[in-house]
């Protein structure tokens, strides 16, 4: 059964009902377990457990620090080509948006990736816009062969693609894949998607199952806060999270819980996330999921991010940029507005002064 | 006489062997080895950066340490012996950890693809130590496959739960002529004696360690335990009976 079926289970589930039913007596039995299930993390998303933010807080810190230690890894976003062909009213990136749409060569991404090598990160995470034509496999394929060169771990966030295609990358040394969803909910996922290939809801829900059967090693989802109840969207992620370890006891899990940031086209986020929200998110994936990471990206301004260290997040962008070739002097927009602009010296003597480790390199492509 | 532990034809008098995946800051390594006495160090080849001295964990381990790196991340045997090459073309030497995982949850190991990766390896003159859940037929073939000694987990890896399966590594340090290095999962100094009692050759200790408030003072502590723990195996500990055996025993005047 692939995880479409799974949330289809769903669909017609009265979570506000299920919401009143939870009792302070159930949030603290709940925090006390050792193995939580679904719905047990769907009661930490609960307005009820809010105010055990401390507890959940204390638990989420001490099972991080069991199973990951005190360390947090580094990696890098670079965007390789925002040329898109989507409509997602959201996006920075989408094909209506007056902005200059540029693709790196082989020549100005070596650039790029040299400037950030010489940071000492060693995990990259390549992004693209949405466009067979511009970005093709290929392209990304090649890109991949110079990175290859600078980095001992490469992820992708770009459209979905097929099994085989997954398989074309892994081979050529792709070893981790971002993809969120966006929003679970499919109705609101039509209306906020409503021209261009991503429309296709479940070719997207169901990326991470094609990568994880070409051989991904690490898979990252997540849903972009802001679209749609928090609440929702935070428990399909953390089912979908759980759904793929336990299909594929072998990848590693994480989810991102990105929340909208300004960007190109001025869309106002739907629902307003707020930190305190945030952070129940997170406590409550971490006591579902002891082992899945938490990667927690320079949308996020920096006061908070220091703080986050200690509550379960696993990994954490650096010295972002969201512009093509936007470290190397390029001037184009940038799919967001970041929010923490710290370098990555900056950022890792923050970790150290939180009493982590910056990790640079936690993998190298066999 | 003193007590030497002999792997791979290097001598050790120290049986605490220490992971360092865990810990706040490299810097600490050395300072943990040294309250420790610690003599065998692994890194996580995942985790080695020869180019970037300042973050290279390798670079922390005390050069009169044998730096022992695992083969960490490898999800089948085919991983884990191109991890071992890499470590060796590395200059990382020629003992390493068998680590494969399939199971991303509890990360025990897969014994069958352990077993395969040893063969090859320990052909290739690598001094293999294999991290094994504690089963003795897998114990054999590991011995069978050319391990230098076999590392039954104690429980899972970061669990700080104990020798849970204390059964099952009594059995393999009876059976097995290599030594049994009780490798994952102890959380405290005693659980690390208690060990060492029994007759385990050594132990691993990471996660107890890094994560202690104190990691220099929980070192020297689990020193200090390894060391009890094996002066109380080598003494010969009394036997245990259901029954008190009275000093005095109150039947002693009777005569055939």
């Amino acid at each position: 059964m692939s995880f479409y079926e799974e949330r289809q289970r769903y669909n017609h589930f009265d979570f506000e009902s299920y919401f009143e039913q939870i009792t302070d007596a159930d949030i603290e039995k709940i925090i006390g377990k050792s193995r939580l299930t679904e719905w047990d993390y769907l009661a930490l998303l609960s307005p009820r457990a809010e105010k055990y933010l401390e507890e959940m807080a204390q638990k989420a810190h001490r099972l991080t620090v069991q199973h990951f230690g005190r360390v947090i890894l580094l990696y890098t976003p670079l965007y390789l080509a925002n040329y898109c062909i989507n409509r997602c009213v959201y996006c920075g990136f989408q094909v209506l948006n007056n902005i200059e749409r540029k693709k790196l060569n082989l020549t100005e991404l070596a650039r790029e990736a040299e400037i950030i090598a010489a940071t000492g990160l060693k995990h990259i995470l390549i992004l693209t816009g949405e466009s067979r034509r511009e970005s093709p496999v290929s392209y990304l394929r090649a890109c991949v062969d110079v990175l290859r060169k600078y980095f001992t771990s490469i992820s992708i966030e770009v459209y979905p693609l097929q099994e085989e295609e997954y398989a074309e990358l892994i081979s050529a040394g792709v070893d981790g894949l971002t993809i969120y969803q966006e929003v679970y909910d499919e109705e609101v996922y039509a209306q906020l998607h409503p021209a261009g290939p991503k429309r296709n809801y479940r070719f997207r829900l169901e990326a991470p199952e094609r990568a994880c059967r070409a051989g991904m090693r690490a898979v990252n989802v997540g849903a972009l806060l802001g679209l749609n109840s928090w609440r929702t969207e935070a428990f399909f992620t953390g089912l979908h999270a759980n759904y793929l370890q336990n299909t594929f006891p072998e990848i590693e899990v994480s989810i991102s819980p990105p929340r909208l940031r300004p960007s190109p086209g001025g869309f106002q986020p739907r629902v307003e996330v707020s930190d305190k929200n945030l952070v129940q998110y997170i406590l409550a994936f971490r006591l579902f999921m002891p082992r899945g990471g938490i990667t927690i990206s320079t949308r996020e301004r920096a006061e908070l991010r220091d703080h986050l260290v200690r509550l379960g997040v696993t990994k954490m962008s650096a010295g972002s940029c969201t512009a093509v070739g936007g470290r190397s002097g390029h001037d184009s927009t940038g799919q967001f507005e970041i929010s923490d602009e710290r370098n990555v010296p900056e950022i890792a003597r923050m970790i150290y002064a939180q009493g982590y480790q910056p990790v640079y390199k936690d993998w190298q492509v066999l | 006489m003193q007590d030497v532990l002999t792997i791979g034809g290097r001598e050790l008098t120290s049986r605490l062997f220490l992971g360092t995946g865990k810990f706040a800051a490299n810097k600490l390594i050395p300072e943990v080895v040294k309250a420790a006495g610690v003599q065998v160090v692994t890194v996580a080849l995942r985790r080695v950066d020869p180019e970037y001295e300042e973050e290279n964990i390798a670079a922390y381990v005390p050069r009169d340490c044998i730096l022992m790196p695992n083969t960490s991340g490898a999800r089948n045997a085919q991983e884990a012996v191109r991890i071992a090459r890499l470590a060796r073309a590395a200059g990382c030497g020629n003992w390493v950890k068998i680590e494969v995982i399939t199971d991303n949850r509890y990360l025990l190991p897969d014994n069958y693809e352990t077993i395969k990766a040893t063969e090859i390896l320990a052909a290739e003159g690598f001094v293999v130590l294999p991290y094994m859940s504690p089963d003795l037929m897998v114990a054999k073939k590991l011995v069978e496959a050319g391990a230098a000694a076999v590392m039954p987990l104690g429980a899972p890896i970061g669990s700080n739960r104990g020798l849970k399966t204390k059964e099952l590594v009594r059995i393999l340090i009876e059976e097995i002529p290599l030594p049994v290095i009780v490798d994952a999962g102890l959380g405290r100094p005693s659980e690390a004696a208690e060990a060492m009692e029994m007759g385990a050759a050594a132990v691993l200790v990471n996660t107890a360690i890094a994560t202690a408030r104190d990691p220099i003072a929980m070192a020297r502590a689990f020193g200090l335990a390894v060391e009890a723990g094996r002066q109380a195996y080598l003494a010969g500990l009394g036997e245990t009976t259901v029954y008190a055996r009275a000093s005095s025993p109150l039947t002693g005047f009777l005569r055939d």
